[in-house]
This record gives C-alpha cells, sequence and structure tokens, in this order.
C-alpha cells in the first residue's frame, strides 16, 4: 500500500480516498460529490489534453481538473 | 372534496428529474423565474382524482450549500415556500451520493418522499435495492419508479399526496457529526433557541450552517443580533481549531464525512446488492473509449456539431419556405383588400414584414433545439465540457462556459439570453463575467438568418462551409476576448471544475419534445412582442416625417409630365396610341420616379437621417445609411436587422424588385459586394448584444456599468474588424 495524490495516478489504477486537504468552497465541491474520505476510487481516464481526469466514484463518473486533484490524497491499491 | 397540494421535486443533476416533471404534467408547466434571481423556475399541475397537486420543479443541485445561487433558491424555496413534501428523485444506480442531498433534507426536517429512480438501469447494472429496508432505516417512504416509461409514477404520487394531507410538523433528525461536533452542536443549539435567534429556520440547521460556514446564514445572523452570531462564531473558531489541530479536518469537512457515514451505515444493512464488480465496465464506458479517446474524442466531437448544422440547415429548408409562402400570400391578401395609405404601409411593412420575417425562421430554431437537446439529454454535453475543459482554461474560462456559449449560439444558433443566464452554473464570478461577456459574441439563433441570408446572396455556392467558418471564427473571438478580459478587467484565479459525467441515455422524445417547444414557444413569444413593437417602431421612424406637400408636388408633376408625354392607350380593341417600345418606356420612366420619391421619403424621414449621419463613420467600413439603419434597429433585437433592411428595400426599391426576396435584392444591387457583405456580416457578428441581452447581463453582472460595457466595448471591436476586412478587402479585389 502506498499514498500518493491523486494527480499521480495511472488510469485504472484503483485506491481510497484518505484525506480531501482543502477546505472552502473547493473542499466543498469536492465532498459534495462524494469524494471524502473512506470512498473507493478508480481513475477512468484523462481528457485529450491530459486534463481533467476522470474517475469511477461509487458507481458514477466524475471529472477533476490536475490542479483539484492535488488536494485528494488515496491510499493506492497494489496491482493485482 | 378537492384539495390542493403544493409538493417540490428535488434532485441531484442527471437523476431523471425533469424526466419525472415532465412525466407527471406533461403540458401543464409553467416556466418562470424565481423572484430577483434568473433561476429557472418550472411549476406544473398532476391531477389525482379530485386532488390537485401542485408540483414545483426545484433546480438540480448536490447539496444545499450557500454555494451557488441554484442551492440557495431550492433552500430558500424549502424554508420560506414550505411546501408540504418533497419528492426527492434518486438514481438508484447512484443511490450512495445521491443520498447526500436527502440527508441535508433530513437536516432541516422537511417531509420527504424518495423516488427511487431507474431501477431498470440499476438492474441492469447488477445492482438490486430493497427499497422496503430502505424506507425503514431512513424512516421515509420509498417508491421505485422508472420515469421515463412511467412506472411507479401514479404509486409515487398517491402516496406523496397521502403523506402531505397528513400536515406533518418538521423534524429535524439528528445525525451526528462525531463528538466534538455533536457536543458544539448542542451548545449552538441552545443559545440559538434562546436567543430567539433566526427563528425562521430550524435552530439546529441554523446551528449546522454556522458550524458549515455557510455566508448567507451568517451574514443574516449578523444582521439579526451581531454579538450572539460574534458569539457563535467564536465558538465555531474554537471546534475550528481543535479540529484542525487534533485531525488537519475543518467542521464542514466532518459535517460531510459523516453524512457519508450515516449513508453507509444505512447502505450496509442489507439495503444493496451489487452483482457485479463496481469497477466493471458498463455500456457507457465502453461508449466513453471511443468517444473520449484521446484522438478519436475530438475527431467525432467535430463531426457531430457539424452534423447539428447540417441537420438543422438541410431539414428546415422546406417548412422555412412555407412559411415564407404563407407570408407572402397574406402580405399579397393584405395589399389588394385594403386602399394605398398609411394604414396599409403599417400593416404590410411593419406588422407582416417585421412578425414574419421572425415568424419564417422558427422551423430552422425548431430544429437547432431539437439537436442540442439531443446532446443534452444523451449526456453527450458534459463530455464535450470535460474535453475541452483544458482549452478553455487557456482563455480563463473553464469547461462549464462551454454550456452558456453552446447555449448562446455556439452550435448552430441558440439565444445569448438564455446562454447568459446559463453562466449562473459558473462558480468563479471573474469566469463566469468573462463567460457572459463574450456570450453574445455567439451566432445566435436570430442572427442566424442574417447570416443564412447573406450567406446565401453572396457566397451560395459553400454555404455549410461559410456558417462552418463564421461559427469557428465566433468561438475564436468569444475565447480570445475572454482571455483579454481576464487579464485586464477579470484579473483572477480559476475556480473549481468538478462535473460529474452521466450515464449516456436515449433520450426520450417526449422530453425532446418539450425543451424544443419550451425554447422555440421563448423565441416565438419574443418576436410577437418586443419585435412586432420594435418592428412598428422603426416603420414609424422610416415613414415619418413624410416628405412636405411641395416635395411631392414636384414628383406628381413630374409623373404628369411623363403621362403628357407618352398619353396612356385604354381603348379596347388595340386602338394603341403608343408603340411598345414607347410603353416600356413609360413605365421605365414612372418606375423611376416612384423610386426617388421613395428614396427621398427614406432619407427625410427619421430613421434616413440617423443613418445618414452615421455614413459619416461608417463608410470607413463600407456601410450605407441604409445599412445603418438595420443596424440601429438590431440593436433593439437581431431579428430586427432583416425586416429593417427588407423594410428599407422594399420602400426605395422599385416594383418588379419588391416582389424578389430581399437575398436577390441584396446579390443583385450594384451597392453591393461579397467583401460589403463580409464587412457587415462581421459586423453583426459582434457588435453590441440586444436589448434583452442587455439587459440580462446587467442583471447577472448586477450593474448597468456591465451592460454599458457590453455595448461600448462589443460594438467598438466590431467595427474595428469591419473596417479593416473592409478595407484590406477592397484593395485586394
Amino acid at each position: 500500500m502506498s499514498r500518493m495524490m491523486l494527480r499521480q495516478m495511472k488510469k485504472n489504477q484503483r485506491g481510497t480516498i484518505v484525506a480531501v486537504k482543502q477546505g472552502g468552497e473547493l473542499g466543498r465541491r469536492i465532498r459534495d460529490m462524494g469524494l471524502v474520505p473512506g470512498t473507493e476510487i478508480t481513475i477512468r481516464g484523462r481528457a485529450p489534453l491530459y486534463d481533467p481526469v476522470a474517475l469511477r466514484v461509487m458507481g458514477s463518473v466524475l471529472t477533476l481538473r490536475n490542479n483539484e486533484a492535488d488536494f485528494i490524497e488515496v491510499e493506492v491499491q497494489p496491482e493485482t | 372534496m378537492s384539495a390542493e397540494l403544493k409538493i417540490a421535486l428535488a434532485g441531484n443533476p442527471n437523476s431523471g428529474k425533469t424526466t419525472l416533471f415532465n412525466a407527471l404534467t406533461g403540458s401543464r408547466q409553467h416556466v418562470g423565474n424565481y423572484p430577483g434571481v434568473t433561476v429557472e423556475k418550472k411549476e406544473g399541475v398532476y391531477r389525482l382524482e379530485d386532488k390537485k397537486i401542485n408540483i414545483v420543479d426545484l433546480p438540480g443541485t448536490y447539496s444545499l450549500t450557500a454555494y451557488s445561487e441554484e442551492e440557495v433558491v431550492a433552500r430558500d424555496f424549502l424554508i420560506f415556500e414550505k411546501p408540504q413534501i418533497i419528492v426527492n428523485i434518486i438514481d438508484a444506480a447512484n443511490l450512495q451520493r445521491n443520498l447526500y442531498l436527502t440527508t441535508q433534507f433530513f437536516e432541516l426536517g422537511i417531509p420527504v418522499i424518495i423516488a427511487l429512480n431507474m431501477i431498470d438501469a440499476a438492474r441492469d447494472r447488477g445492482i438490486e435495492i430493497k427499497a422496503d429496508r430502505l424506507a425503514e432505516f431512513l424512516g421515509v417512504p420509498v417508491v421505485p419508479i422508472i420515469a421515463r416509461t412511467g412506472f411507479g409514477t401514479q404509486k409515487l404520487m398517491e402516496e406523496a399526496a397521502r403523506q402531505a394531507a397528513r400536515k406533518k410538523e418538521w423534524h429535524p433528525k439528528p445525525i451526528s457529526y462525531g463528538e466534538d461536533l455533536d457536543s458544539t452542536l448542542l451548545d449552538l443549539e441552545e443559545k440559538i433557541s434562546a436567543g430567539n435567534f433566526l427563528t425562521m429556520y430550524p435552530s439546529r440547521w441554523a446551528a449546522i450552517k454556522y458550524l458549515e460556514n455557510d455566508q448567507q446564514i451568517i451574514s443574516r445572523g449578523r444582521a439579526e443580533n451581531g454579538a450572539l452570531s460574534a458569539e457563535l462564531e467564536k465558538k465555531v473558531a474554537a471546534v475550528s481549531q481543535h479540529l484542525l489541530e487534533t485531525m488537519e479536518t475543518y467542521p464542514e469537512a466532518m459535517v460531510a464525512d459523516h453524512r457519508y457515514g450515516y449513508i453507509k451505515g444505512i447502505l450496509q444493512k442489507g439495503v444493496i446488492s451489487h452483482k457485479y464488480d463496481q469497477d466493471r465496465l458498463y455500456t457507457s464506458d465502453r461508449i466513453d473509449k471511443v468517444l473520449t479517446n484521446r484522438f478519436l474524442g475530438p475527431l467525432f466531437m467535430a463531426v457531430v456539431l457539424f452534423g447539428l448544422y447540417t441537420f438543422t440547415f438541410t431539414y428546415s429548408e422546406l417548412p422555412v419556405s412555407w412559411l415564407e409562402t404563407l407570408f407572402g400570400q397574406i402580405s399579397l391578401v393584405v395589399e389588394q383588400v385594403l386602399p394605398d395609405g398609411p394604414l396599409k404601409s403599417l400593416i404590410i411593412s411593419g406588422i407582416i414584414d417585421g412578425v414574419g420575417g421572425v415568424l419564417g425562421f422558427v422551423p430552422l430554431i425548431m430544429f437547432m433545439f431539437f439537436g442540442i437537446a439531443i446532446l443534452e439529454d444523451s449526456g453527450y454535453l458534459a463530455r464535450v465540457a470535460f474535453m475541452l475543459d483544458r482549452i478553455f482554461r487557456v482563455f480563463g474560462l473553464n469547461g462549464s462556459s462551454v454550456m452558456a456559449y453552446i447555449l448562446s449560439g455556439g452550435i448552430a444558433g441558440g439565444c445569448a439570453v438564455p446562454g447568459v443566464m446559463a453562466t449562473r452554473t459558473l462558480r468563479s464570478p471573474k469566469e463566469r463575467m468573462a463567460t457572459l461577456l463574450t456570450a453574445p459574441f455567439m451566432n445566435c439563433g436570430a442572427k442566424l438568418p442574417v447570416l443564412a441570408l447573406f450567406i446565401g446572396a453572396f457566397f451560395s455556392e459553400n454555404k455549410a462551409h461559410y456558417m462552418f467558418f463564421f461559427t469557428i471564427l465566433s468561438w475564436l473571438v468569444a475565447l480570445v476576448l475572454a482571455k483579454l478580459l481576464r487579464v485586464t478587467v477579470l484579473r483572477g484565479e480559476s475556480t473549481p471544475f468538478v462535473l460529474e459525467l452521466p450515464p449516456y441515455r436515449f433520450p426520450t422524445l417526449k422530453g425532446l419534445l418539450i425543451h424544443t417547444w419550451e425554447k422555440t414557444w421563448q423565441y416565438i413569444k419574443k418576436a410577437g412582442t418586443v419585435i412586432l413593437g420594435i418592428s412598428i417602431i422603426i416603420w414609424a421612424m422610416m415613414t415619418y416625417p413624410g416628405l412636405s406637400e411641395s416635395e411631392k408636388g414636384k414628383f406628381a408633376l413630374q409623373r404628369q409630365e411623363v403621362e403628357a408625354a407618352y398619353p396612356a392607350m385604354v381603348v379596347a380593341g388595340g386602338n394603341m396610341a403608343l408603340s411598345e417600345a414607347e410603353a416600356t418606356e413609360r413605365s421605365r420612366l414612372l418606375d423611376s420616379i416612384d423610386r426617388a420619391e421613395a428614396n427621398a421619403t427614406l432619407r427625410y424621414s427619421v430613421a434616413g437621417r440617423v443613418g445618414i449621419a452615421l455614413e459619416r463613420v461608417s463608410f470607413l467600413a463600407g456601410f450605407d445609411w441604409r445599412t445603418n439603419i438595420a443596424l440601429i434597429g438590431g440593436v433593439a433585437a437581431k431579428e430586427v436587422i432583416l425586416s429593417t433592411l427588407g423594410t428599407a428595400y422594399s420602400l426605395g426599391g422599385d416594383d418588379q424588385e419588391k416582389n424578389g426576396s430581399l437575398a436577390e435584392i441584396l446579390a443583385s444591387d450594384p451597392g453591393w459586394n461579397p467583401v460589403k457583405a463580409l464587412s457587415v456580416l462581421l459586423f453583426i457578428s459582434y457588435y453590441a448584444p440586444c436589448f434583452v441581452t442587455v439587459v440580462c447581463i446587467t442583471r447577472e453582472a448586477g450593474s448597468w456599468k456591465w451592460g454599458a460595457f457590453s455595448m461600448v466595448f462589443n460594438t467598438l471591436f466590431a467595427f474595428v474588424l469591419a473596417v479593416l476586412v473592409y478595407q484590406i478587402g477592397s484593395l485586394l479585389f
């Protein structure tokens, strides 16, 4: 198990959010969409210009910009 | 017994809320605005036996923070209008995330009934939800439905009516937010109750909002009782400090975590079962693998956008020509029935030409909105925003700006009015301002006919190509100017872009039709009111003051001279006094006198004088006074440009040309050439937005200064561009 910021994650990598290190509006918006500690995410892919990133979260797909993904710390599951 | 009930329909975006609303109310809908803001307020009626159920469709939101106008509107509606019950629609395939909003209704304590939507789609994904267990643990009724087929909706409304009739008090559900917060919350709640503070809100709810640092509630609190508010804020600051030190978190984050915790706790009690792995690739993901692919995605997007053009323009041609013929016929009838005079002139030139010119394009607009509705309802538009975000950021905007641009006419047509309103979904005021100020540069539905006509008249070989070119150009202009604004008057940080990509869905025909009709009706209403009035005003400006009697006398004298030189020959049996050549010459001379008089009249009119006065500047861009008149009319509403130009030419042209369409008149007029047409087109595309848009900009931006700014800035920019094109073009060709 290793921790990294969401931005560093690769396509199809899975993990569990451990922290959202951001308050204020951005933090609130991230949490409103279900990105809270304990949530499992999978990287679905990136937009044609590598940004934003699309994630699978609880059955739906969300997109975040890379610089927003920088606030989300994830415990990455080892590749199986 | 007949009873009236008021229920609110609430849910996340993409939960199928609009589909349910349409299924319930059908055509019995009314679209308005919430007072003071431009968030759309949709109301409708559902009849359940003898009961009349009024349904208010709240804006789709993920939360009830003070964070966006939609959320504020939604919660203010709930708190101040107190609907008897909320029908909370939830996407069954997305239960956990959708219930987040539900927990916030629970905090408020308002009675809720859950409409568990799209259970069929969830089942396809291997998700099985036990509605009765969910209802038991949540403590509210849960009715499984499929909004698009209507399954379960009757039962839902029966249950909602039954619950609503009970006249329940609001009972906020005490959700735990962890030890630290719970004790603070109790403390705050006591102080709020004891101080009779913010009594319009449930006290626990107000306390939670203080914890969440909700700016709307806090500022209301400060206004009501500054000292008490300061005391509450101090307590919140203390617990915030504590949380930050011990757990590196914020109270609002803790609150959110515990709401999710509450949901998870319930779902784990055997409410939901997944047959497949959650990461399994669904059909939607497979489609996305292609449609948002690095190479195929943008390619496909270009094809889709171009396809929409072809669809809009090709298929609407026939109905457009029908309407043109219809209005032509009406004119003809009026022409024959009414005696010559101001009334006839008013009806033909003012009313029929004005309104007909606008309504003639209704089919075009319907086709366009139908196409956009398909893109929107299918979920593709969100992918467009996703793929374009990186580009938009370069220009100081975000991917959500694409919606405002597309609505304003980024895809064939649209209208800057809803476009400007759509900027509400943008969070940062700076990006929002930049978008709403540049959205009017797009080719709205009203500019489209102007483009279509000029392109048809001057560049007819490659109509679709030119239309495409003008759209791409509008995007470039809008983006570059947005960037310009963002580095000058609107400098500042960029805002978050957390967006949901809904699964691809087949749009329902009913949804598409309602959507199309709504938008088209908005256009017709505008045409029927504002434009009719303006068309009449412009007609009056072009007719009055009429020529003086002595001037008229001069023309009458000239006619008499011609008639004397070529005496008429009306004897039946062919006692021709004139040869054929002489007869032709006679009518040619009379025509030219008519034309001269009409021209003199128009030049002498108010509009003519303004247009001529402006020629001193506008000649730089190649505009003559007739064009100027049309452009002035266009500030009132872009639809007026064509009708004014039509009026200008039908009044000033001769009889044969009157019968031809405006396009033919322009194409054959020696005063026009492709360079001038291009210059006029560019000017029309980018100069001052119409009055309605200016009013919207003013309202959205909160100051007349921005409305005025957009008029002056856009006109200057457009004029410089038109002058450059005209001057350089004239040198080259």
